[in-house]
């Protein structure tokens, strides 16, 4: 299984929109620096058709050091959940499979 | 902050580029994470995080209204998994 990389994105953009290299690669930087630095900032972010990047804050809970098994408390946070959209939904639902899992 | 404040902002970011080609970059650029995705393709983005596919086992499902059991297929489901830098920098925001 291959994975999409920032590379081969901004390839795509060189190749269909004719983006210089350079441009194409600041382009695809500059995409998910900005999706990162609203959710750092704590404001929700939808891409429609894709999906919502929502945050979602988290109460300090009691855990457990798995190898000692003493209780450790882990700390309130702050997280970052995708919801996908319907339409991403749709489209990777059909997947038929690669018999993995 | 939806996909047309993402494009205003990647406008001003961008000054060398028309509105037209920011937005048909925007589009191409999920266009092509959709399609990997519906592929079976992973995304990994460094410092953001990545995507992959979760499989859902098949199983039988109800209709809420009439109560009726349907039988519902395997299918697949998109996962995001934040990077280390979006999940420090999202937690920090927590002591703002």
């Amino acid at each position: 299984m291959s994975s999409l990389t920032k590379a081969e994105m901004a390839e795509r953009l060189n190749e269909e929109l004719g983006l210089n290299k350079r441009e194409a690669k600041e382009m695809v930087e500059s995409f998910f620096d900005e999706i990162r630095a609203c959710l750092a900032d704590n404001e929700q972010v939808k891409l429609s058709g894709f999906g919502n990047f929502d945050l979602r804050d988290k109460r300090q809970r009691p855990g457990r050091n798995p190898k000692t098994g003493e209780e450790v408390p882990i700390a309130a946070r702050r997280v970052v959940t995708f919801r996908p959209g319907q339409k991403l939904k749709d489209r990777v639902e059909t997947y038929a499979g690669d018999g993995a899992e | 902050m939806t996909k047309s404040e993402l494009i205003e902002i990647l406008v001003d970011r961008h000054d060398q580029l028309s509105v037209k080609d920011i937005e048909l970059s925007v589009k191409t650029m999920l266009d092509h994470m959709t399609e990997s995705l519906s592929q079976g393709d992973r995304i990994e983005i460094r410092g953001f995080g990545s995507f992959s596919l979760h499989y859902r086992a098949p199983r039988t499902g109800r209709n809420p209204k009439t109560g009726e059991s349907v039988a519902l297929d395997a299918k697949y489901v998109p996962h995001f998994k934040p990077g280390k830098e979006l999940r420090e920098q999202v937690n920090d925001s927590i002591q703002k």
